[in-house]
């Protein structure tokens, strides 16, 4: 750097230095210039995937995608209703388990005991957590629950995607308490109140919205995830029964009939990309607008 | 005390995961030992297991995909700190970088089949037949390959790098970008010679933390790469990543090849989270010497 610093210096304040101070003005533009088309390169595959996903999923679009089963290979019509269930289904197994979870950590974390070991155990677990791959949850849900129960079920693929939104849920939990200002604290335990009352009387419904923001990313993240459910529910061509059988989900699907040889079954695929990334999308506008009341 | 045994429970729930994930893995462990890191054959048939292009191709496609991404997060961090466009569009922006992080890896996939994999043959075979001398460029070229998965995983780890480059951005202290306009310095002199020099460690770390995203992600890859356990040095020719084999392969394995699966799937949590755990050091780092800067 201190090379180039003497170097200029010289005609940073000479007169003669037009050349030099044109070069530096090309210079500004040019790399403002590859700046911009650096941008608008990364918007060319975003345009390219919303644009094919609607363009490809919107033929199909009918009631029937939502309330017929998916067609035996080679087979026409149809549609995935057993998998959106499936993955409705699941998404819920998985907020029972990481939910309470989550939000009792959070507590812990943040009102119980916020400078002990502990609780900085838990932050960094929590962040170590967040960078383990989506598919080790599945080989965890597979080690723990299907070689235990010997069978691929819904609660498998639930309790691996449990896995996946626990730090999400816990660590946007923190931060919505963290966020009660400290006042309300000290004017509960001011008026008489325990710290039991004060927290679950005054900090937790203060900080729902935020916590309730968390919780929906948290399913849109999973709804969305197809490796954690890939060997722990499987896939199935039929309605759920119970949570202990194979289950079908959006995301399998997509995944199982994109690589199929039949027309059908990938414009399939590509219907059910559209109501897949509907619902993630639906799930993080959800999230954006109960938090917003808070914000005004 | 509820609030206690959830957090014992989440500390414990990752030794758990690696308790549980090692305990299964054992009788792979023990029989295959360091060998199976070295080993370059995969053949459930013959029992016999190694993984050591499977690690090669996990490692090239996640470095690859970070250089395509870091020079494009680093541009767009930089219009989303620097005020050179108002702040409506610098919000357009964001949201649609946003958007790319909230479409689920196997759309991704399947876009890949039918947009990137057309793409990568028809013009990789151009570029084989002219460069093929080139070991990394040697045909014959597939359109499942490394190339064509790296390509897909760079737009996925996009989000991550924009976001804390742009965060390390935003954190170097505005005097020091006056005191460099003060100087006579142009716009790109200031962010070229004191911007990002200070923001470096930042913007390093988010590219750590990108890689690691990429090791891990696992279903566009497994769509996308060709799936063989083959070595070889041309990007346009198939190969796996760790998370792919195991994506393709647990459904239908049994014996001892589930014990085989569950060690790479230790090696690719330590891969993972020894990435995650440098990023982070990295990054609570940066944190410190900025804050001093103040």
């Amino acid at each position: 750097m201190t090379s180039t610093a003497t170097h200029s210096d010289k005609n940073f304040f000479s007169a003669d230095g037009k050349g030099t101070s044109v070069f530096r003005l090309f210079r500004n533009r040019f790399l403002t210039g590859l700046c911009v088309a650096l941008s608008l390169l990364t918007l060319v595959p975003l345009f390219s995937i919303v644009i094919l996903v609607i363009q490809n999923g919107c033929p199909l679009l009918s009631a029937n995608l939502f309330t017929q089963l998916p067609p035996a290979p080679g087979m026409d019509g149809g549609g995935f209703g057993n998998a959106i269930l499936g993955t409705l289904v699941m998404v819920g197994i998985s907020l029972v388990f990481s939910v309470p979870l989550g939000i009792l950590a959070a507590i812990f974390v943040n009102e119980y005991a916020p400078v002990s070991w502990l609780a900085s155990a838990v932050r960094f677990v929590a962040k170590l957590l967040t960078g383990i791959p989506s598919i080790i949850c599945g080989v965890f849900a597979f080690a723990a629950v299907v070689m235990t129960t010997h069978k691929f079920s819904a609660l498998a693929g639930g309790i691996a995607l449990a896995i996946l939104i626990l730090p999400t849920i816990l660590l946007t939990a923190e931060q919505a308490l963290l966020g009660v200002p400290y006042a309300f604290r000290e004017a509960s335990f001011g008026v008489g109140a325990t710290p039991f009352q004060t927290i679950w009387r005054i900090v937790l419904p203060e900080a729902m919205p935020a916590i309730m923001t968390g919780v929906m990313l948290a399913v849109a993240r999973a709804a969305g995830e197809t490796a954690p459910v890939l060997f722990t529910a499987l896939f199935s061509q039929n309605w759920i029964k119970g949570i202990m059988e194979p289950t079908a989900s959006l995301s399998v699907l997509i995944y199982n009939f994109a690589s199929l040889p039949y027309a059908y079954h990938i414009k399939l695929a590509w219907s059910a990309s559209l109501v897949l990334v509907a619902l993630v999308t639906l799930s993080n506008i959800l999230a954006q607008v109960i938090f917003a009341p808070k914000h005004r | 005390m509820a609030c206690l045994l959830a957090s014992v429970l989440t500390i414990t729930l990752l030794a758990f995961i690696v308790g549980e994930i090692l305990f299964k893995a054992w009788p792979a462990i023990s029989k295959f030992g360091l060998g199976f890191i070295t080993g370059i054959q995969w053949s459930p048939n013959r029992e016999v297991f190694g993984v050591l292009p499977v690690l090669i191709g996990t490692a090239a496609s996640s470095f690859l995909a970070l250089l395509l991404a870091l020079p494009l997060g680093l541009a767009i961090a930089l219009f989303l700190s620097e005020d050179f466009l108002p702040p409506a569009i610098r919000q357009i922006i964001r949201f649609v970088v946003e958007l790319l992080a909230a479409i689920p890896s196997v759309v991704y996939g399947l876009w890949g089949i039918f947009v990137v994999i057309p793409l990568v043959q028809k013009y990789g075979a151009l570029v084989a037949a002219k460069l093929g001398f080139i070991p990394f460029l040697a045909g014959p070229a597939y359109g499942n390959s490394l190339l064509t998965a790296s390509l897909v995983l760079a737009l996925m780890v996009l989000p991550t790098i924009t976001a804390i480059s742009r965060s390390s951005l935003v954190a170097v202290p505005y005097a020091l970008r006056e005191g460099s306009y003060a100087l006579g310095a142009t716009r790109w002199e200031t962010i070229l010679s004191v911007i990002i020099p200070t923001a470096a460690p930042g913007i390093v770390a988010s590219g750590i933390l990108a890689f690691g995203r990429a090791m891990g992600e696992t279903m566009a890859v497994a769509m996308l790469i060709g799936n063989s356990q083959r070595l070889s040095w041309s990007l346009l020719s198939p190969s796996n990543t760790l998370s792919a084999l195991l994506a393709n392969q647990f459904a239908e394995a049994d014996g001892i090849q589930v014990s085989a699966l569950m060690y790479a799937a230790a090696l690719l949590v330590l891969l993972t989270l020894g990435v995650n755990i440098a990023g982070e050091a990295v990054l609570r780092r940066t944190q410190k010497a900025t804050a001093g800067l103040r």
